[in-house]
């Protein structure tokens, strides 16, 4: 079956669809090539197997038994797959002194937490950024701007001293309150308030008088509902692989992307193990 | 709401134009408070910090000293290593930067064909490698060096190499390798956004668009698209940058730290050398500074590009 035949069994497809459900099924036909779109859909299916190929390949490591993992040569897929690393790793974490449930109320604490206060912090300030016509505005944008661009490395001296005279260090205040406020967050809630939300909108509702933080939770939050769902998800997922910190000492306040590091570490020995932990976290 | 029409901008100073304004728009000043007050006290202060300390010399232990411009003068005439670092830096920017930004786009673009329920799944195959923090790793295992190693074992197998290759010991493979790996992972924040960005675009536009004569996808994009999601190409211009300059950890991670012959030494390595291993906090500032002037320079660069979008 050649390239033109799957085309026009498309079209036929696409053309089926479009008399049965309106011209509304595929987006605005008129300006889509039927050849153009096949095209589409090959290269997305072809990049798709090379971004998860890794993925499944690390799965497969997981359930590989201690024999298989060294055998030469390597074979990609699994023969006798084995759940034995699984309960190998929640007994290696069973065994240590801080249950592993801690480790997991920790990053969910976190996570939550951080991500909930990100977004709201965020999008106030985006809102009045984007939409309140204040003096200075433009100022603290360019400063946010400009703020992204410099290294975490050199400024985390200054941030340890800010955390131990605010009496943070070895909190959960340490990790989740700098969260509260990224760069990130800030921009992208800023950018699509600027394109989602219109002005005409809002001016009517000032004109109603509905105060600012009515028009922001139910005119201007449900507009960008794509742009929070974004933030929500990055935030949550950046916050979920909070592993070793510097605020943080005590054990138990330590997370559970900490803790799969800790066995990582620990050598070939534990090598399925491991392999099993990084499945898990994502 | 007419009596307020009637002052307007010519009859009073400038001052006291502002004064009213901030005194109208108060609320504003309350919302983004919150922000603002944590965003100086664990962002700004800290930047503004270590620019100064860039003047001088800090170990930790003793107070710094002033040293005037030192550091920069030393990182420029006498530390080798750092022009490697730039160099490196630059190519890998330069490659990944441009590469990581048209690969979220274009995918997101193309994503945003399919129906709602499949364009969900592929974009979590897309996402997928930027979820786990350290996935990469398993590129360790598939270019790992010895026989073991599936990629090696493979071309063995068929007889393209007769020995394994030491990919990540190897100065000739390190970069090529880092920046595959690094433009694999590459499809992260600025991937969501631009799909997000591409939903919240208005549909009208696009009627209006057939209408006026736009006959085919290309021409949607880049007349209608494009212009309309200037904002968001920002966003991802500047993740983009702040990405590709600020590369180490993937380096590090796969090809060890120094690397080999410091083919993939990056500013940011040198960076974590002088700031993390041997304490010159002053001397570390003054490579973040520089990296900082860097990426401020790529930025006004990248912004000109993208005035010219949709014209």
């Amino acid at each position: 079956m050649d390239i033109k035949t799957i085309i026009d069994k498309y079209k036929a497809y696409r053309d089926k669809r479009i008399a049965k459900k309106g011209p509304n099924t595929f987006k605005r036909s008129v300006t889509r090539s039927a050849g153009g779109d096949v095209g589409i859909f090959i290269i997305l299916g072809i990049v798709a197997v090379i971004m998860v190929l890794p993925m499944v390949y690390a799965i497969v490591q997981s359930l590989k038994p201690l024999d298989e993992l060294w055998v030469f040569p390597p074979r990609f897929f699994v023969v006798n797959p084995t759940l034995k690393n699984f309960t190998d790793l929640f007994r290696l974490m069973g065994s240590s002194w801080v249950p592993f449930s801690r480790y997991i109320f920790n990053t969910v604490l976190i996570s939550v937490v951080g991500t909930l206060g990100n977004v709201i912090f965020s999008s106030y300030a985006a809102y009045a950024i984007a939409k309140i016509k204040f003096p200075g505005r433009k100022f603290l944008f360019s400063i946010i701007v400009y703020s992204l661009m410099f290294n975490a490395t050199v400024t985390s001296i200054t941030n340890f001293i800010t955390m131990s005279l605010l009496g943070w260090v070895d909190t959960y205040l340490a990790i989740i309150v700098p969260a509260f406020c990224t760069t990130f967050g800030l921009y992208l809630m800023k950018q699509f308030m600027e394109t989602n939300v219109t002005d005409a909108v809002l001016e009517s509702a000032r004109l109603e008088g509905a105060n600012e933080n009515l028009i922001f939770w139910k005119i201007a939050m449900p507009m960008v509902k794509p742009a929070w769902i974004t933030l929500l998800m990055l935030s949550f997922q950046g916050l979920w692989n909070t592993g070793a910190n510097m605020y943080i000492y005590s054990e138990q306040l330590k997370t559970f992307n900490y803790a799969i590091s800790q066995i990582v570490t620990a050598g070939v020995a534990r090598w399925n193990s491991s392999r099993r932990g990084w499945t898990q976290w994502w | 709401m007419a009596k307020e029409k009637a002052i307007i901008r010519s009859d009073i100073s400038r001052f006291r134009w502002t004064l009213l304004e901030m005194k109208k728009n108060w609320v504003g000043y309350l919302m983004v408070m919150p922000f603002f007050l944590l965003f100086f006290i664990f962002t700004v202060v800290p930047v503004v910090l270590s620019i100064m300390l860039s003047f001088t010399t800090f170990n930790m232990l003793e107070l710094p000293q002033f040293v005037q411009m030192d550091n920069y003068i030393r990182l420029i005439l006498d530390d080798d290593i750092f022009l490697i670092a730039i160099k490196n830096t630059m190519i890998f920017a330069a490659i990944t930067g441009p590469g990581s930004y048209l690969l979220s786009l274009f995918f997101a673009w193309f994503i945003n064909e399919l129906r709602p329920k499949i364009r969900a799944i592929v974009t979590l195959f897309f996402y997928a490698p930027s979820i786990s923090g350290n996935i990469y790793l398993i590129f360790t295992i598939l270019f790992n060096g010895d026989q073991y190693g599936i990629v090696n074992a493979y071309a063995m197998k068929f007889g393209f190499i007769s020995k394994p290759i030491l990919f990540f010991a190897d100065k000739n493979w390190i970069p090529t390798l880092v920046i595959v790996v690094a433009l694999w992972t590459s499809l992260g924040s600025s991937f969501l956004m631009f799909i997000a960005g591409f939903q919240g675009i208005n549909q009208e536009l696009y009627e209006a668009g057939a209408v006026d004569g736009v006959r085919n996808r290309w021409q949607e994009l880049w007349f209608i698209t494009l212009p309309t999601m200037r904002p968001q190409l920002m966003l991802g211009a500047i993740l983009a940058i702040t990405q590709s300059f600020g590369f180490g950890a993937v380096i590090t991670a796969l090809a060890g730290f120094p690397s080999p012959d410091y083919c993939a030494h990056t500013i940011m390595h040198h960076l974590e050398d002088y700031g993390g291993t041997r304490f010159e906090m002053g001397y570390a500032s003054a490579i973040a500074t520089i990296l900082f002037f860097m990426m401020i320079g790529a930025n006004l660069l990248v912004n000109k590009v993208l005035r010219k979008v949709g014209s």
